[in-house]
């Protein structure tokens, strides 16, 4: 496999006001693997992750220090428009949010931003993300029907097909499973592994189980401070931090 | 730069509505404060006697301020227990049908123009009340107030009931949970929880009673003297500005007096309405609604 | 046994409070759709008024209505969307701006007379536009604009924050986010919040006794500039001047019924569509 970093980040401090949210942080995101960043609520991993794709930048009254780089690039450099990193560094979030439209036109709608409009493009597009997302048998046959109508699992998977449709180089998922049944975790996670064959991915989440079961690197987060980060069976076999310990052997969380 | 160009865009349009909505305020300054070189403030408000085409004119309007005091306290006695009762009963009684049928039923007859209203005043009401009360006129107080107050009860009706159903169904389960029967519930749990909506509704509906014009303009009867009785002709505020702004020449003393007439009545309105917001945010905060 | 009787009357005269509202209400509809049926033709409809106010018919009062109230929605419609579109999706959130949205609040509670003394002073007489279909417009417009505002606004807060971050996710811009994704998700509430204004309007009558209204016009209006007969304005009007009382009337219980009518029928619009949004969503 290819080892080489797809993204780092380089002394980031972050802060919501006044408050110190993220710590001199230091991660690399090696290219085609899963990272996983793990933590107790309010560790600043939500926090981490919207910086990569300058979700951040939504909130007002957040400050920055230190960088982000991608494929060597600062993406808060001055030069870089936001829109052009969020149509590189796709995201998946906790909620399966599809918008009030129909499944064609949920995935469309990326390309259509972006100004494409060939019809037949788009048609091949759609259903090439669908088939990656692993949805497409289950909605080849109502491609026009609302995407609300679709369960909370394939509302995920559909959320996912969206971020592939403009060829994100880059997915993040911010515990994309938190609102699901296990079955459906089941299958959002076989995608995930699956995915990454060809995208980088980074994951957010509450479940250790998860953590270890699809990942490669693992970040610990605690209290805006990035504890340990190492491949994910060392975490979790042989941690160095006695505070990782604690907290993948359930001590508290 | 796309982007910029839209901000801006509304940034100048949002500002261009506002300049309108802060315009009214200036303008009722700007032409009624003439009249203030003429006449002090304190003669203004409580002088008794309002004769503006005499001359010389007088210009006391104490006995449209107190006629307007009258009919919105008449439509006050008929829109709180009809329309509070009303919202009630929808709350507290209603099948789901029933309400599903009757709470926008009531919103629509909300929207009923005002000059319906007072048509029907005029043509129905008035001569019924001076058959049984042996009147000169039927055009009174009296009538005003009961058209205003019919008029204000679906408003008041469907904001009480939008504060009844904000009151948590926990309430209710607690209560019964302590032997308490419906009726005991209703007057001294969910009535008390939802006090302060149903307060808004009140004063949003006198809100409206007081500055309703066309009504009053039709059914009030218009004799501009201070009034003892329900059963005496009234002109309201609303109904002199309305009526007299016709005959009133561009910036002669009545003019300008009708426009401060029109900055006291937006003055009230408007401290009524900080009272109903002020309340209403408060409810919410109580009942853990986001304010 | 004592509670279960209270209970009993408290009950009886909650019921008898919405019986007699209902009664009351349904008592003025009655009576007009009744007696107004009477006078209603197709001659009353489509001819302009004869003989002094006495025959034919109010053609072109409803005409004047429906540009007055055309004339509005042009107005206030483009400008209170953009001003709620300002509110929730670019202004800072400030105490500026939360003083603006309390005001827009209260600008809705001001009486309509008011805003007929403020389109007087500003349109007709500063801006010169004369009393006509221009200033009755502008000032029914104002009027409404506080009402499309803060309806407009609420719809916008009901869409949620998380399809707004997900459609810039995908790298669509702000601009791209509120057209295409924030808008059609907030059109409905738009929808009722226009339509109940544009009912509102329609049955006006205080703004416009200065700033448009005639009591008689000969034909139809030809320009913005023109006087106009308005179906509220009208009915005042047959009530309280002209010399043929009792023939006025006949044809105000017409012109009450028509209005009655056209402002019930939208109304019932909106709250259809409101009603539908509502259990749409839960």
């Amino acid at each position: 496999m290819d080892n080489s970093i797809k993204m780092y980040a380089d002394e980031v401090n972050f802060f919501y006001g006044k408050t110190h949210a993220l710590k001199d942080i230091n991660l690399n995101i090696y290219k085609n693997h899963v990272t996983a960043i793990i933590g107790p609520s309010g560790c600043g991993k939500s926090t981490f992750i919207r910086l990569l794709n300058r979700m951040n930048e939504l909130v007002p009254n957040t400050s920055l220090l230190g960088g982000i780089y991608m494929d060597g690039m600062d993406i808060f450099g001055p030069s870089v428009d936001a829109v052009e990193i969020r149509r590189q560094v796709g995201m998946v979030f906790q909620k399966p949010n599809p918008f009030p439209k129909s499944i064609f036109d949920n995935i469309s709608y990326g390309l259509k931003v972006n100004g494409i409009k060939d019809r037949l493009f788009i048609e091949e597009k759609v259903e090439w993300s669908l088939k990656k997302a692993a949805l497409w048998p289950e909605v080849k046959d109502r491609l026009h029907d609302s995407a609300l109508r679709l369960s909370g699992g394939q509302q995920q998977r559909l959320c996912i097909a969206r971020s592939l449709a403009v060829e994100s180089e880059v997915i993040l998922f911010d515990e994309p499973c938190a609102s699901l049944d296990p079955i459906s975790t089941a299958k959002i996670e076989e995608l995930i592994t699956e995915l990454k064959k060809e995208y980088t991915i980074v994951i957010v989440t509450h479940n250790m189980q998860q953590a270890a079961r699809v990942s490669d690197y693992t970040a610990f987060f605690l209290m805006g401070e990035l504890i340990e980060f190492g491949k994910t069976q060392d975490i979790f076999t042989k941690p160095n931090d006695p505070k990782t310990e604690a907290y993948i052997t359930g001590r508290f969380g | 730069m796309k982007e910029k160009i839209y901000k801006w865009i509304f940034t100048i349009l949002a500002f261009s509505s506002l300049v309108f909505l802060v315009g009214i305020v200036f303008v009722l300054f700007k032409e009624s404060l003439p009249i203030f070189s003429k006449i002090s403030i304190g003669d203004f408000v409580l002088g008794k006697f309002w004769y503006p085409t005499y001359s010389p004119p007088e210009f006391g309007i104490l006995p449209l301020i107190l006629a307007s005091a009258w009919v919105t306290l008449g439509a006050v006695i008929v829109c709180v227990p009809l329309g509070v009762g009303s919202a009630l009963y929808l709350n507290e009684l209603a099948s789901f049908r029933q309400r599903r049928l009757l709470k926008p039923l009531i919103e629509l007859l909300a929207s009923i123009p005002s000059v319906v209203y007072g048509f029907f005043g005029m043509v129905v009401l008035t001569p019924f009340i001076q058959k049984i009360f042996h009147l000169p006129t039927g055009l009174t107080a009296l009538n005003a107030s009961f058209i205003l107050g019919l008029m204000a009860t679906p408003t008041v009706c469907s904001i009480a009931e939008d504060a009844l159903s904000y009151v948590p169904h926990s309430f209710r389960e607690a209560s019964f949970a302590v032997g308490a029967n419906r009726w005991q519930t209703l007057t001294q749990v969910i009535i008390p929880a939802a006090g302060s909506g149903i307060s808004t509704a009140v004063i949003l509906g006198m809100s409206r009673a007081i500055g309703e014009t066309m009504t009053v303009l039709m059914v009030a009867g218009g004799s501009a003297v201070i009034p003892h009785t329900f059963l005496e002709p009234v002109r309201p505020m609303t109904a002199a500005i309305a009526a007299e702004m016709g005959e009133a020449p561009m910036g002669s003393s009545h003019y300008h007096a009708l426009f401060a007439i029109a900055l006291i009545l937006f003055l009230i309105t408007f401290v009524f309405n900080i009272i109903a917001e002020v309340i209403s945010r408060k409810f919410r905060i109580k009942l853990g609604l986001s304010g | 046994m004592k509670g279960k009787v209270l209970q009993n009357i408290g009950f009886s005269s909650l019921f008898l409070c919405i019986l007699t509202t209902l009664f009351f209400l349904g008592t003025i509809i009655y009576f007009i759709f009744s007696r107004g049926i009477q006078v209603i033709s197709w001659e009353f409809l489509t001819q302009a008024p004869r003989n002094a106010m006495t025959e034919g018919g109010v053609a072109p009062v409803i005409v004047g209505t429906f540009y007055l109230t055309l004339g509005s929605m042009l107005f206030a419609v483009p400008l209170g969307l953009a001003c709620a579109i300002y509110l929730c999706e670019y202004s800072p959130k400030s105490f500026v701006v939360n003083i603006i949205r309390i005001s827009i609040n209260n600008l809705a509670g001001v009486p309509s007379v008011v805003f007929g003394l403020f389109g007087l002073s500003v349109f007709v007489k500063l801006f010169g536009f004369g009393v006509s279909i221009l200033s009755g417009s502008l000032t029914l417009g104002i009027l409404a604009l506080p009402l499309i505002i803060s309806a407009s606004q609420e719809a916008l807060v009901a869409v949620p924050h998380s399809i707004r971050e997900a459609s810039l996710s995908l790298g669509a811009s702000k601009w791209q986010t509120i057209k295409r994704i924030v808008l059609p998700t907030a059109l409905p509430g738009i929808l009722t919040g226009v339509i109940l204004s544009v009912g509102r309007v329609a049955g006006e009558t205080a703004p416009i006794l200065f700033t448009a209204a005639a009591f008689y016009k000969r034909g139809y209006p030809n320009s913005i500039f023109s006087e106009v007969m308005a179906l509220p304005y009208h009915i005042y009007a047959l009530m309280t001047e002209g010399a043929h009382p009792v023939k006025q009337k006949a044809i105000a219980y017409g012109c009450s019924l028509i209005l009655l009518f056209l402002v019930l029928l939208i109304s019932a619009i909106a709250i259809f569509i409101r009603q539908r949004q509502r259990s749409y969503h839960g």
